[in-house]
């Protein structure tokens, strides 16, 4: 079990009813009056109850995703392993100069992404990790979020996780960010005032609009998504669902997006990962 | 450059119907959607592929603006004898692409 503790608001009673005092009835009066009438909520599912996106897709669209001949999301890795040895930057290195075979160096590298990183005193995403790579290492500039090349690489990178069960590090440091991303996940935004938490923990055997929600287990980005007709990246996907709850969304590789990414990937820890997965 | 992935048997029996899978990256503008601007994006489609063995077309198709983009083709043979099996695709704006398989009927 997690030693982070869940931060529920508006519906937990306090059991103790010393300290339940005329201030926090009167807080909670006011609370749940803004609140329709529902039932206590699901909260986090248990880990033997998470399911990748993977089981609520149909019997093709998996088809897609486990054969390799067939799974579109391979071409962006293909790409992505040319692009490992292709020197680049006034330093004249490529990916291969300093981590030689991907398969060896970055297994298991995207199962632990998003990661702190000690100089810039927050965690960083693995797009992030490759920009850094490419400004620092290789003295080039960086590849744009959601460019082509930078899709690949991480598709690449992310392969070589296939199979390997999630595990971002909790530890004292990133817990904070970790709690950050939380409470983006469970805060109602947006003008359909909803939090991500109200679809994902609490309604995941649901449907909208005939799709199944699913539990959003980030397992398998980049991916392949079939409405795209083209890879993307996990941020882009919770820029979809932050449009989709009339929320604004953040900047592209903004921080509060690296703390949900961080979130959901320790949500989502012990799952295999599924890059370059495939969803409708 | 685009990128190509074929699946086709290393290995078959003579006479034996053999699968071929074929995947190519391509957007498959379809020439019909705006852009931010409102002005129309031209089309860009592989408007043909083409499958050869040993020099004998077995497969051809015509695709569309209804294709979805980097489009996947399937499609069965019989495998008759040893060599290579040619893949052509060719569309707007001058595009072509290549690939070649090799197979060993035994």
């Amino acid at each position: 079990m997690s030693k982070l503790r869940r931060v529920r608001t508006c519906i937990s009673l306090p059991t103790d009813s010393r300290i339940f005092t005329v201030r926090v009835l009167a807080a909670l009066i006011s609370a749940l009056s803004l609140l329709p009438v529902r039932a206590a909520t699901a909260g986090e599912i248990p880990a033997g109850e998470r399911k990748s996106g993977y089981e609520f897709m149909s019997v093709e669209t998996r088809t897609m995703q486990d054969d390799d001949a067939v799974n579109p999301g391979m071409l962006w890795v293909l790409e992505g392993k040319a692009l490992w040895s292709r020197t680049v930057g006034e330093a004249n290195k490529s990916c291969a100069s300093c981590h030689t075979g991907a398969s060896t160096t970055m297994k298991g590298v995207a199962a632990r992404y998003p990661a702190f990183d000690k100089r810039l005193g927050r965690p960083i995403d693995l797009e992030q990790r490759i920009n850094l790579c490419r400004t620092e290492q290789q003295k080039a500039t960086p590849l744009p979020f959601e460019g082509r090349e930078m899709l690949a690489l991480a598709a690449f990178i992310g392969q070589q996780s296939r199979g390997m069960p999630i595990a971002v590090t909790d530890d004292e440091r990133s817990k904070s960010f970790i709690e950050a991303g939380r409470t983006i996940f469970e805060r109602r935004q947006g003008q359909l005032n909803l939090s991500c938490a109200q679809c994902h923990d609490d309604n995941w055997r649901g449907k909208l609009a005939g799709a199944p929600i699913t539990q959003g287990h980030a397992t398998g980005y980049p991916l392949y998504r079939l409405e795209w007709q083209a890879i993307g990246s996990l941020q882009r996907r919770l820029r979809n669902c932050l449009v989709g709850m009339r929320a604004e969304p953040y900047a592209i590789g903004a921080p509060e997006y690296v703390n949900l990414e961080l979130f959901l990937m320790w949500r989502a820890r012990g799952m295999p990962v599924e890059t370059p997965a495939v969803r409708p | 450059m685009p990128r190509t992935l074929i699946n086709v048997p290393a290995r078959a029996k003579r006479g034996e119907v053999i699968e071929i899978k074929t995947l190519i990256s391509h957007d498959m503008e379809t020439g019909f959607r705006a852009d931010n601007a409102g002005k129309t994006v031209p089309r860009d489609i592989i408007s043909l592929f083409v499958a050869s063995y040993n020099g004998v077309e077995i497969f051809r198709a015509e695709l569309h603006p209804a294709i979805a983009a980097n489009p996947f083709l399937s499609f069965t043979t019989v495998a008759t004898e040893s060599g290579r099996i040619d893949f052509t695709w060719t569309g707007d704006n001058g595009f072509a692409a290549n690939e070649t398989a090799q197979i060993t009927v035994e």
